[in-house]
């Protein structure tokens, strides 16, 4: 008996270990905004293979992936009742949080793995960290509170901040699709892709991958000039007003 | 269609902003208006911030009046002289204006405050010109002649020093009302995104008794120089201006405008400025109400520029 344990312990311990390895693909890692823009879905294709030639695989895998846009600094404010009209009394900065962040999975992430390792790993909207300003310090606050919660809420409305527990789909029980809902005002930027493969709970594998939504052609040409040239882009469209109105004096006389 | 604004940074329907231009250039040619205080809150209806949409609705305003100046110009019904002594004072406005737009901006009150200048300004002009009107019609159907009291009656305005004579408008009145009126007229436009015209078109006729064959085209040539310099001034301060939601309300704006004046032509004047003041006070309720009625959300998020 002993040694039936201690046998079951070896093969254990040097069979064929579990380790498994994602290779992921985008179907595009640009995204250009042109005057026709109205959102795009970006595909993730990718596989789970064995890692070295003596790993094997489980039966099943569950899969989290969180795009994360580019960094931003927002102000949440709350309105409250002053002298019978509505008012902004209260703000509070977020500093440097994502503006666009998507968590993508094929079941509901607390049924992945438990929260514990969610909080640690900073998955889910729960618990991604959102540092806020308050006072002379920058911290996160605890997930129920009022501007947090405020803040996921507005930002999920928006399309901005989203948790799909349906959008990576497992085509066989190693290939997965994952679907990237870019909404039509994304922000412009860089994109960190984050995946995570988890089997029984725990994490096994993750990858990186990135993309970028840039403006390009004419609406990258307006917005850095406006940016830039302020003084010249005011007078241009000043001038092209003037323009617009001559030639419909001239075109459609009100007489 | 759908097209995307670069500076709005959202995508909008063309012909929904195209239309919204027609209908607002409409009323506008009607009533001699710029009709900034229509357009800027259906802007932000349609989601843009109020922010750009003040900021793109004065080189909206810019198309309009210009379009319409040239054709008072030729009709020489416009009052040279007296529109650069309201611009004079009117460029200061705006510059104080748009400063402030940019602090109220900072503070998170900018909303409040376009809110609330449209509730008080909006309701008191437009009561005022429904009392008016109606007064008017009132008297017109008694049989008496319609008229305005204008000749002769000279107020305190008329004691002021600095006088100066516009020989087009003929009237002799005081530099310091006239400067008044230009600064509170910038002032209002650049914090509004309002041209002005339907505040500047009364205080002419009733401050400085302006006859009305030169108070709307003088009107226009201020508007026009207010809304020029603060277009360039929120262009350089706030990078605000959208350029490609300005041109689909401007092109709009001038054909509707067109159409507006000819029905407008058709209309008795007392009856067209009740219905202004309807339009007018209609819309100050609007605002009211959404001030004083609980928000659906009390929660609201402004981006502060991405790093």
């Amino acid at each position: 008996m002993r040694r039936l344990v201690l046998t079951l312990l070896i093969v254990m311990l040097t069979g064929p270990a579990a380790a498994e390895r994602l290779v992921v693909s985008l179907s595009s890692h640009r995204v250009a905004i042109t005057s026709n823009f109205i959102g795009e879905e970006l595909v993730l294709f990718g596989t789970v293979e064995p890692d070295g030639a003596k790993s094997a695989l489980r039966s099943s895998y569950d899969l989290i992936v969180t795009v994360t846009g580019p960094h931003e600094t927002l102000r949440t404010r709350r309105k409250q009742r002053v002298l019978g009209i509505w008012v902004n009394v209260a703000s509070r900065e977020f500093v440097q949080t994502p503006s666009y962040l998507a968590v993508l999975s094929n079941k509901p992430i607390n049924q992945i793995t438990s929260s514990e390792t969610l909080r640690r790993l900073q998955v889910g909207l729960d618990n991604v960290l959102l540092p806020q300003r308050i006072g002379p310090d920058i911290a996160d606050t605890v997930r129920n509170d009022p501007f947090r919660l405020a803040f996921v809420r507005l930002q999920a409305q928006q399309s901005l901040y989203s948790e799909i527990s349906t959008a990576v789909t497992f085509l066989t029980p190693t290939v997965f699709r994952a679907a990237i809902p870019l909404p039509a005002d994304v922000p412009t930027g860089n994109y960190a892709i984050n995946v995570q493969l988890y089997a029984d709970g725990l994490l096994v594998a993750r990858t990186n991958s990135a993309l970028e939504v840039i403006k390009v052609g004419f609406e990258q040409y307006v917005a850095d000039a406006a940016r830039d040239h302020g003084l010249l882009y005011g007078l241009a469209t000043v001038l092209m007003a003037l323009f617009t109105g001559w030639f419909a004096s001239v075109v459609l006389k009100r007489d | 269609m759908q097209i995307y604004l670069p500076i709005a940074d959202l995508p909008v329907n063309i012909f929904l902003v195209f239309g919204m231009g027609l209908a607002v250039g409409y009323i506008s040619g009607m009533f001699g208006i710029g009709g900034g205080f229509l357009m800027t809150p259906l802007l932000i209806f349609i989601g843009i911030s109020p922010a750009v949409a003040v900021a793109s609705m004065a080189s909206h305003i810019v198309a309009s009046s210009f379009s319409g100046a040239i054709s008072y110009w030729r009709k020489n019904a416009l009052d040279l002289a007296l529109a650069m002594m309201l611009l004079s004072a009117g460029i200061i406005g705006t510059a104080s204006g748009v400063w402030l737009f940019t602090t109220l901006r900072a503070m998170d009150q900018l909303d409040l405050v376009i809110g609330l200048s449209y509730v008080t300004l909006l309701s008191i002009v437009g009561a005022l010109m429904i009392y008016e009107s109606v007064r008017a019609i009132l008297r017109a159907r008694a049989g008496m002649p319609a008229t305005i009291r204008r000749p002769g009656s000279h107020t305190w305005v008329h004691r002021l020093p600095f006088k100066m004579r516009f020989k087009r408008s003929k009237i002799y009145v005081s530099a310091i009302p006239v400067w008044g009126i230009g600064y509170i007229i910038g002032f209002v436009g650049a914090i509004m995104g309002i041209g002005g015209g339907f505040l500047l078109v009364p205080m002419l006729i009733y401050f400085l008794r302006v006859p009305t064959a030169t108070v709307i085209g003088t009107s226009m040539v201020l508007t026009l120089v207010t809304m020029a310099s603060a277009t360039v001034m929120h262009a350089m301060t706030n990078h605000l201006v959208d350029v490609v939601l300005a041109l689909i309300l401007m092109v709009g704006g001038v054909v509707g405008a067109q159409f507006g004046a000819r029905t407008g032509q058709k209309m008795r004047g007392e009856r067209l400025r009740l219905l202004l003041g309807l339009l007018v006070f209609a819309v100050g309720l609007r605002f009211a109400y959404e001030l004083v009625v609980p928000p659906d959300d009390l929660f609201s998020i402004r981006r502060m520029g991405v790093d």
